[in-house]
């Protein structure tokens, strides 16, 4: 088996996030690391976060930092992964692409204990920078320039300490001086040799300053004083000219200053009054902001809680005197926490959430209220118990207003494909998040469509057009809706009405209307045509004799008419008179199935070619050149008749608002009559078509637009779905949008709606745009009240329910807050019918409740939340909702977590679906207990309430739970048990103990069940029903530590374990064959085993790493009459998908491919790809699309060299990308 | 030294434990064993993003202190070492 693996759907998490001036020197943008993906986003002009540029780094990111020289301009990025090497890397504008300035290798790859990449620190003035390993090792490089101001860098330094952990390095401010480093360091050499503990006990971390002596090219320890424990970050305090330099520790609950012979001065963290008493304030993410009337800082506690960092200090002393004398930290705002939060020069803050959506703010005030809570160094007081602390209760936003939220799918807690009645494909159903913020998210493929108007028309419209008044109009005058017997002439402006005085004849219907010369209109209808000039003339040619025009074809020059009987007149527009003339006229054999000319090229008289489709299953390209005017050139068959043709220019150019981008190939598009969609190249010189692309678009034929997106022409495919074809990076991407049918289609530009589409379908008009190109799924979502854990999906009759278990770990339950709130709305509701302002105030709140800005209240450990909630799925139109709840631990007693779920049937009612819950009491980590555990079982009501028929306590934790010949599996702990249904419990059947570790995941096919194992990847289970027993019969020898499973075939399983690799693992068939074969089903025959498991070990197939933990295994259809794939979802919101490959040929081509572009397109952090993707084991039988789809990002030259070495053309490399990509989705 | 001694076992295998924490020698006990697999697997989960948010998902804490918690741990992974032998 060969799998090829694509990414859908992209990370969406965040990793960290750094602020800088990449492409230009007041560019406001921020990079963005997203694991293995690295990301540059920018906010427009309305403060909309937008995506320039992404890219895979097939390494493991882990610092970032961004830095510029003295002098410069841009700012470089420098970036610390998992490469073992030190790499600075810079935006390309022109190419829109992040590219390697430097990448120098220090030591080993991965993420080692003494490999540098952790910490990653840069010098403020971009003289030096510091990376550091968690342990030891510590490595400076200095930056200089040579004298073609290149950014050059020297051999590392070293700062190595042994026996040292380092928990922070950071840059000192300290103006020209020799640029100083400090780290956080905690020796553990004493407490390793100590029995007694006494030493670990009072091991103390140091606050380590490292000076680069540049002047001598050395690295020196300068100064190491103990500081507080509890430290885990340190911030740079301005220096030189803007402050009185030093470095801020945050520590637990403390924020401490400190500066080389300067006495400590310490501030408390305000905490949270509802905070037990037991739990720390850490602080996690911060951020500087250095304005010209001084500097502050922003830090975010790990509860979400901003404060705004502030010291006093005396200027203006003799040199070196500067003494801070007050330090404050005051309680600013709240957000959800964050893995970074930057600060832009331009007033706002950019917070990219742990977990769930990342969020643009402005602000509104820097915290100067009075009355929100503060606390100072001065203030400070020491009582026998520690310090006082400063309390507070967090509030609604005040300093910061949201401004955009940027979707996140991190993390992925379970994914399943759902088919739903009326749609192609199966919607991905996920549940994303954590605690209050977590949601449902209905993924259904496409992109989404934004309706900007809907009206209604009479009768039913035919065909729709919009027309300029002149050429050089941005915007579009005239909507004309042809009907079967007559056109209707509507008007936009404010409004959209009916007009009579366009020229257009409105008692006929109309076959084409269009602009045509500077400022004269046409209307092409079945006797003939009318040109409308501007001063109202009207030239009419009519048809001759009895023929009608049958199919148009035209352009802002040309118009070609083709009348029953295969005729064809080409008229083309006199430049001097300013008529169309025409040109000439010639019969055809064969009647006409469809036309099309290409667009007037830019400085050119006319297009050149003329595409002709005829009913005979065949298309014609003839020139339009007046001396072989409608002469044949070539000729292509196809396999149905074609029914309509477009000719679109595709763009090579990378960058989107780079406007002089190379054009590059012309490309024919047919839609044929069985909707199929091909593309095939034409010379622009010979006409000649090559190179045809096949692409499945739906079940009708295929109707072709001309529209425009990102200000270039795309093609609108309308089938028994829309589909958008556009140009981006290099590739021609078609995708679905997620929309209803259409029946027509125009390009649609007005003031409100630049890039709109104008579509009939039925008798309505819509007026339509497309917001986010490339996004992959439209998603609609519902919220959920705590972390979900799993789903099952419930199917009963036409009705499709979900059943989410959740449930959040030391966490107090919002259900009370929630359901008054619930109620205070109602009786608000009730009594607004009198007065509405309140309205939208109202709406506002509702945006975010308490619990998601604030997060749930934080309990003592081992304390759970939990709850099961059904959410219908809704339908394309309609969002999802809950249906019902249920809370747990209502009564306190219970300290229960709802952990697993399944729909499952009995023999005793058949035909009836029930769920059942999981759930562990008292359950608790490091090392992992629980008092006890139960079964719920339920039944789903038609109005979405779950009864529960019955609760069955059990001794473990069930994980898992899984339907087996009309009964209930479930794994619990280290045993695998099987349930029946009784009267007031469930019955044990069967049961098999001895499981390794704990069992996580359970598939069953006929008699066979396998179990995925905690660590010990998975175990072959055979159930006999006439001894009613089970018994393990094959395993796996790798260790792996399963998090989610898939079962391919009777024999084949796939896996995917919490480091991140997806494998597949296989029963040799004659193992299989025997154990099926033999009466004792294997029993017997080797009973003692092998290697201490079972007697049978099955054969690893595929390995690969995908570089994030994988929570879902499921396999889809995403594409009709495509090809079944594995899908996988991921914590950091990625989906990826990994399709089985068809034929030897393919494999050996895109094997042979990724080995060049391995070569020539080494990983922008430097980590080696194979290496990286067998981090764990070797990669095997996987190819990763992902790099081989980089290909087209590679300059024309490497393109012709790597498809000169595989001894092919670069499109047609560029199309075999396509045809498999378009195979997927 | 002489210079052939650079080249002999035992003074590559210093130059390895030197250069290299956690390389094992022949009188590794136990404990000291434990020890290095820990700092190694801890350090190994600070550094994947990825493993941090997997039990920051668990655990309900956020990644931050998820980070803090398992680099405190390195401090003392497998608790008190034993005691040692008088010889």
């Amino acid at each position: 088996m060969y799998l090829y693996n694509m990414t859908l759907q992209r990370a969406t998490g965040c990793q960290s996030a750094v602020y800088g001036n990449f492409s230009g020197p007041k560019a406001q943008e921020i990079v963005v690391s997203r694991g293995s993906l690295l990301e540059l986003l920018r906010p427009d002009e309305n403060g909309k976060m937008q995506l320039v540029t992404s890219v895979f780094v097939f390494g493991e990111i882990r610092d970032m930092s961004a830095f510029r020289l003295t002098g410069g301009q841009r700012d470089y990025l420098c970036v610390g992964s998992d490469s073992g090497r030190f790499v600075v890397l810079e935006y390309v504008k022109e190419k829109n692409q992040f590219a390697p300035v430097h990448v120098e290798t220090f030591g080993k790859s991965g993420c080692r204990r003494i490999v540098p990449g952790q910490y990653l620190a840069v010098d403020p003035k971009g003289r030096a920078a510091m990376i550091g390993a968690c342990e030891k090792q510590k490595l400076v490089y200095v930056f200089n320039r040579d004298t073609a101001a290149n950014l050059t860098i020297s051999s590392p330094l070293e700062a190595h300490k042994s026996h040292t952990l380092v928990f922070c390095i950071i840059a000192m401010d300290c103006g020209f001086d020799n640029p100083i480093f400090a780290a956080i360091e905690l020796d553990y050499m004493d407490a390793d040799q100590d029995s007694t503990g006494e030493a670990a006990a009072e091991a103390q971390k140091h606050l380590t300053f490292y000076e680069l002596d540049l002047g001598l090219n050395h690295v020196v320890r300068k100064y190491s004083e103990p500081v507080d424990n509890g430290a885990n970050m340190l911030l740079t305090v301005p220096g030189g000219a803007d402050g009185p330099s030093g470095v801020l520790v945050c520590a637990e609950n403390f924020v401490i200053y400190k500066k080389e012979g300067h006495p400590d001065v310490r501030a408390v963290i305000p905490r949270r009054n509802d905070l037990p008493g037991d739990r720390g304030v850490l602080l996690i993410a911060s951020t500087t902001s250095k304005v010209k009337s001084g500097f502050f800082f922003l830090v975010q506690s790990e509860y979400g809680d901003i404060y705004k960092v502030s010291l006093e200090y005396a200027a203006g002393r003799a040199e070196g005197e500067t003494e801070v004398s007050e330090l404050k930290i005051k309680y600013f705002d709240t957000l959800p926490p964050c893995s970074s939060i930057c600060f832009l020069k331009t007033g706002f803050l950019f917070a990219g959430s742990e977990f769930g959506n990342h969020a643009l703010y402005q602000f509104q005030g820097m915290g100067d209220h009075e009355d929100d809570v503060e606390s100072s160094s001065l203030t400070l007081m020491e009582t026998e118990e520690g310090f006082q602390p400063v309390f507070f209760d967090p509030r609604p936003l005040r300093n910061l207003a949201l401004i955009d939220e940027i979707v996140s799918l991190a993390p992925f807690t379970d994914m399943k494909p759902v088919s739903f009645a009326g749609e192609e494909t199966p919607v991905l159903v996920g549940t994303v998040g954590r605690g209050p913020r977590s949601s449902v998210r209905m993924l259904r493929q496409g992109v989404a469509l934004t309706e900007m108007a809907v009206s209604d028309l009479p009768g039913n419209p035919e065909a729709v057009w919009t027309v300029r008044k002149f050429a050089a109009d941005d915007f579009d005058a005239y909507i004309v809706v042809s009907f079967n017997n007559a056109t209707l002439v509507l008007s936009i402006g404010e409004t959209v009405e009916e007009v009579y005085d366009s020229g257009f004849l409105g008692t006929t219907p109309s076959m084409k209307v269009g602009q045509i010369g500077e400022d004269s209109l046409f209307q092409v209808y079945p006797a003939g045509l009318r040109h409308i000039r501007a001063d109202r003339r009207v030239n009419e040619w009519k048809a001759p004799g009895r023929k009608q025009v049958q199919k148009v074809a035209s352009n802002s020059r040309q118009v070609i008419l083709a009348l029953s009987g295969g005729e064809i007149v080409y008229f083309e527009l006199d430049g001097i008179s300013g008529q169309l003339v025409e040109a000439e006229k010639k019969e055809l054999t064969g009647e006409i199935s469809c036309m099309d000319v290409g667009p007037v090229p830019e400085g050119r008289q006319r297009a050149k070619f003329l595409a002709v489709g005829f009913y005979e299953q065949m298309v014609r390209v003839l020139s339009l050149d007046p001396d072989n005017c409608l002469s044949m050139l070539s000729v292509i068959t196809t396999a149905a008749p074609p029914a309509t043709l477009m000719q679109l220019d595709t763009a090579m150019g990378s960058s989107a608002d780079d406007a002089d981008a190379s054009v590059g190939s012309l490309f024919l598009n047919i839609g044929l009559d069985n909707g199929v969609l091909l593309r095939t190249e034409v010379d622009r010189v010979t006409g000649q078509l090559s190179d045809t692309r096949m692409r499945m678009l739906g079940a009708k034929p295929p109707k072709l637009f001309p529209v425009t997106v990102r200000g270039r022409q795309a093609m609108l495919a309308l089938s028994s779905r829309p589909w958008i074809g556009y140009s981006d990076a290099g590739r021609f991407i078609i995708a679905p949008l997620s929309y209803d049918q259409l029946d027509y289609a125009s390009s649609f530009a007005s003031d409100q709606c630049p890039e709109g589409i104008v579509g009939i379908a039925d008798s309505k008009l819509r007026i339509v745009t497309i917001e986010r190109l490339g996004e992959v799924f439209n998603q609609s979502s519902c919220k959920l009240r705590y972390t979900p854990r799993k789903f099952c999906v419930h199917a009963e009759g036409d009705t499709q329910r979900i059943v989410v278990v959740q449930s959040d770990h030391g966490c107090g339950s919002t259900a009370e807050a929630l359901e008054t709130r619930k109620v205070e709305k109602k009786a608000k509701a009730e009594g607004m019918d009198v007065d509405g302002e309140d309205e939208e105030e109202d709406e506002e709140e509702e945006a975010f409740t308490p619990e998601e800005q604030f997060g749930a209240p934080k309990a003592s450990e081992g304390q759970w939340a939990s709850c099961i909630q059904v959410v219908d799925m809704g339908s394309k139109t309609q969002p999802a909702e809950v249906l019902s709840t249920i809370e747990l631990n209502r009564t306190g007693e219970d300290n229960e977590a709802a952990l697993s779920t399944c729909t499952c049937s009995f023999v005793k009612f058949p035909g009836k679906s029930f769920v059942a819950v999981g759930t562990a009491k008292d359950l608790s980590f490091y090392p992992r207990s629980a008092s006890g555990g139960a079964i719920y079982l339920f039944r789903l009501q038609a109005d979405g309430e779950l009864a529960q028929l019955h609760k069955t306590p059990i001794d473990e934790v069930p994980a898992c739970m899984c339907a087996f010949q009309d009964k209930l599996l479930v794994g619990m702990g280290t045993t695998l048990r099987l349930y029946d249904l009784g009267k007031k419990k469930m019955l044990r059947k069967c049961e098999l103990k001895g499981f390794p570790s704990f069992i996580t995941t359970l598939n069953v096919c006929g008699d066979r069940i396998y179990v995925g194992d905690l660590q010990h990847s998975f175990q072959f289970v055979k159930y006999k029903a006439s001894e009613n027993s089970m018994y393990v019969f094959a395993d796996d020898l790798t260790p792996r530590w399963i998090t989610a499973s898939l079962q391919l075939d009777y024999d084949t399983m796939a896996a995917a374990d919490k480091f991140g690799n997806v494998s597949i693992c296989r029963l040799p068939s004659e193992i299989s064959d025997e154990v099926e074969e033999d009466p004792t089903g294997g029993k017997m025959v080797h009973s003692q085993g092998m290697l201490n498991g079972a007697p049978n070990k099955v054969e690893q197939v595929v390995q690969f790493h995908v570089g994030e933990t994988v929570t879902s295994l499921c396999r889809a259809q995403m594409q009709p009459g495509g090809t079944e794939s594995m899908l996988y979802a991921t914590l950091m919101g990625s989906i990826g998908a990994l399709l089985p490959f068809s034929s030897r040929e393919d494999v050996d081509f895109f094997h042979h491919l990724e080995m060049h572009m391995r070569q020539e397109n080494v990983p922008l952090c430097g980590r080696d790809h194979m290496a990286y993707r067998s981090a764990y084991f070797p990669v095997k039988d996987v190819i990763d699309g992902d790099l081989c789809e980089q290909y087209a990002m590679l300059s024309s030259e490497l393109q012709r060299k790597i498809a000169e070495e595989l001894d092919r053309t670069p499109s047609e490399i560029l199309k075999k990308l396509e045809d498999l990509r378009a195979k997927i989705c | 030294m002489q210079a052939s001694d650079r080249f002999n076992i035992n003074s590559q295998l210093e130059h390895l434990q030197a250069k290299y924490v956690g390389t094992g020698h022949a009188d590794l006990n136990r404990f000291e064993w434990a020890v290095n697999i820990h700092r190694d697997s801890y350090a190994s989960y600070v550094g994947h993003h990825g493993m941090l948010s997997y039990f920051a998902l668990a655990e309900n804490e956020s990644i931050g202190r998820v980070r803090y918690n398992l680099m405190q741990k390195m401090l003392l992974p497998c608790s008190l070492p034993p005691e040692k032998d008088e010889d």
